[in-house]
């Protein structure tokens, strides 16, 4: 995808947008006639994204060097008065501008607890990634293979995708549930003793990641499935007559043929792992004490939960947003490296 | 088979026939089991949940919470009844229903000019214009939600309907531009010019020969965006209040309180859901990773 490979531009839908000095005169003239039915395509996209996107952006980047929350957030405080007439005086302890107070207090664990919110999105991430992409590239190449059968195979196999995420939640939940969730009481019946999934970190953590794992295998599947069914079979012949083994032709035809695919569906899958609310928010709560929590779901319990303090989850939302723009930033420059287009 | 169109298409289109385009040579009867074993263990693990849920959702509640497994335990319908009758859950289906269905329209026609001038023309902003719908894709719902929670509370739409769909466009106009351009992308560009050699402008090229074929794209994103929609949760819980104005995404986890929580409600409710969502989902899914990976495959 070629138009990802630039730096970051303003998109100039509005043909007035300032533009770089031109030395003829009647450039941007004739720029606009010759574009002005593409710009006018564009334009409600744009004035969406616009009042949207970045205005909230903005606002929510300004918030993070305020001290807004729930008691300090009306501009002007309204008292009734006698006649039912409301007589309104300017807040005076309104939200006031306070600098990188926020990040220093964040970063310095001083308020919430990031550190370990980081950990565990860190640890979160990577296991949900890396088992999606494994074990779908592995049903994947089951399911390239010619049988009886397999439509109904892929068929079946991606149902967890059509369930909508918070019912997987739920459901994984009353699975696990320590009292008489199937699952404990599975290992109670081969003799083993049930698990308190949440009273424990790692285990309430494993009990999230399972479920994630669970739902967002097929999605890869389906995507892989499609990258292998593009790679030119002919390869795979060639490979064989001249006496490559099933792993060496796995290792240097397949993988490589799924580098484009592949490295697609890593970058969204990590970024929506990242990101993934309802699994964590349902499934452990944040049980125990807190402990399971992510960054998103951090974010969301300060500025929704307890006394509301808006300025610390817009904080959380800029430092979330720069890690992802810096991973997706490493990500693509690792890739051209290797002389891949994306 | 290049990887330039749509992936998806092609996969579809060798499995309905079972056929892949190579003859590879017979397996051994091992080997054979082994395929089968793994993949019929790996159903067994996608269906399970599902299946576990279904079946609690037709017990009594006291089976429900037994440790004892058992498929069956005097199967009736007796649990969904109580959420359809004296649950607010028809209620919240409903609000689901509205909210989805009008992020669905609006964002489908906010974005497919969009998608068509992406597809089409080179002007600049383009690459920019991608960038930002990539870019929008990585926000994590915790740097909008303040601040658009802020300015729906300056506006009184808080606890409404419209602030969640307002909420949802900033994922799904995006989203629908990016997909649609991806079905452009599929149609022949002969057919645009044959349409202007015939006299038709660009709008009117975009109007009568492109959508009308663009329809199969159009109808799955749209059903993607409604899902979408539909199994959001974050925005629903922070922004709505009252009872009779939760989406589903909201009010299901009223049925589960930390202290004594009703699964019997969840289960039937947690079916309720599901049912639409499947059969939605599985008239989307075949064209969908196509669209999705589309953007991002070709060079």
């Amino acid at each position: 995808m070629s138009a990802t490979d630039v730096t970051p531009a303003p998109a100039p839908s509005d043909p007035d947008a300032p533009r770089p000095p031109t030395r003829e005169p009647g450039r941007l003239r004739r720029s606009f006639d010759r574009h002005w039915y593409a710009w006018a395509m564009v334009l409600p996209t744009v004035v969406v994204l616009g009042a949207l996107v970045l205005a909230p952006l903005v606002q929510g980047i300004y918030q993070s060097f305020t001290d807004l929350n729930e008691s300090n957030q009306r501009d002007t405080i309204c008292t009734k008065t006698l006649g039912g007439g409301t007589e309104c005086k300017p807040n005076p302890d309104k939200a006031k501008f306070v600098g990188l107070k926020n990040y220093t207090d964040v970063l310095s664990g001083e308020r919430g607890r990031f550190w370990l919110q980081f950990e565990n999105t860190i640890v979160w991430t990577i296991a949900c990634v890396f088992f999606h992409f494994t074990i779908g590239l592995g049903l994947a190449i089951l399911l390239n293979r010619r049988f009886r059968g397999r439509s109904l195979y892929r068929v079946l196999l991606i149902v967890p995708w059509a369930v909508p995420a918070f019912v997987s939640a739920f459901s994984w939940k009353f699975l696990f549930n320590p009292k008489f969730g199937l699952i404990n009481s599975m290992l109670e019946h081969v003799g083993l003793n049930g698990v308190e999934w949440f009273n424990h970190r790692w285990t309430a953590m494993f009990a999230a990641v399972v479920t994630n794992v669970w739902l967002g295998v097929p999605f890869m599947m389906v995507a892989l499935l499609g990258g292998l069914q593009s790679i030119n079979q002919d390869l795979y012949e060639a490979a064989s007559i001249d006496g490559a083994s099933p792993w060496q032709q796995f290792r240097n035809i397949t993988l490589p043929g799924l580098r484009p695919v592949s490295s697609t569906v890593i970058l969204l899958g990590t970024i929506w792992t990242f990101n993934m609310f309802p699994i964590i928010y349902f499934v452990t709560g944040g049980q125990p004490a807190g402990q399971t929590e992510i960054l998103v779901t951090g974010a969301f319990r300060a500025a929704f939960e307890g006394v509301r303090n808006y300025s610390l989850a817009a904080t959380y939302g800029v430092l979330i947003l720069s890690l992802l723009m810096v991973y997706a930033s490493f990500y693509r420059r690792a890739l051209r490296k290797q002389g891949e287009v994306f | 088979m290049a990887i330039s169109t749509i992936p998806g298409n092609e996969v579809v289109a060798d499995l309905t026939s079972d056929r892949p385009p190579k003859q590879r040579r017979e397996r051994s009867v091992l080997a054979s089991v082994l395929l089968h074993g793994t993949l019929l263990v790996a159903v067994l693990i996608a269906l399970f949940p599902v299946i576990w849920v279904l079946l609690s959702s037709l017990k009594p509640a006291y089976a429900i919470q037994s440790t004892h497994i058992e498929l069956f335990n005097h199967p009736s319908l007796d649990n969904y009844r109580h959420v359809l009758f004296d649950t607010s859950f028809p209620r919240w289906f409903l609000n689901s229903v509205v909210v989805a269905a009008f992020t669905m329209l609006i964002g489908i026609s906010m974005s497919a000019t969009a998608g068509y001038a992406l597809s089409r023309f080179n002007f600049p902003g383009k690459r920019g214009l991608m960038w930002v719908f990539l870019l929008t894709q990585m926000f994590p719902v915790a740097i909008l939600i303040v601040p658009i929670y802020t300015i729906m509370a300056k506006l009184n739409l808080i606890d409404t309907k419209a602030s969640l769909v307002i909420a949802y466009c900033t994922v799904a106009v995006p989203f629908c531009a990016w997909m649609m351009r991806g079905y452009f992308d599929t149609i022949p560009r002969e057919l645009d010019e044959a349409a202007s050699l015939d006299g038709l402008g660009p709008f009117g090229t975009f109007w009568r020969v492109i959508l009308p074929l663009a329809r199969p794209g159009l109808a799955v994103t749209a059903f993607y965006t409604f899902l979408t929609a539909w199994g959001e949760v974050a925005y629903a819980i922070a922004f709505l209040q009252t009872d009779k104005n939760l989406t589903l995404g909201a009010g299901l986890q009223q049925f589960v309180p930390r202290y004594n929580p009703q699964w019997d409600l969840l289960t039937a409710g947690a079916v309720l859901i599901t049912i639409p969502a499947g059969v939605v989902f599985f008239f989307a899914q075949r064209h969908l990773v196509g669209g999705l990976t589309a953007g991002g495959t070709k060079g």
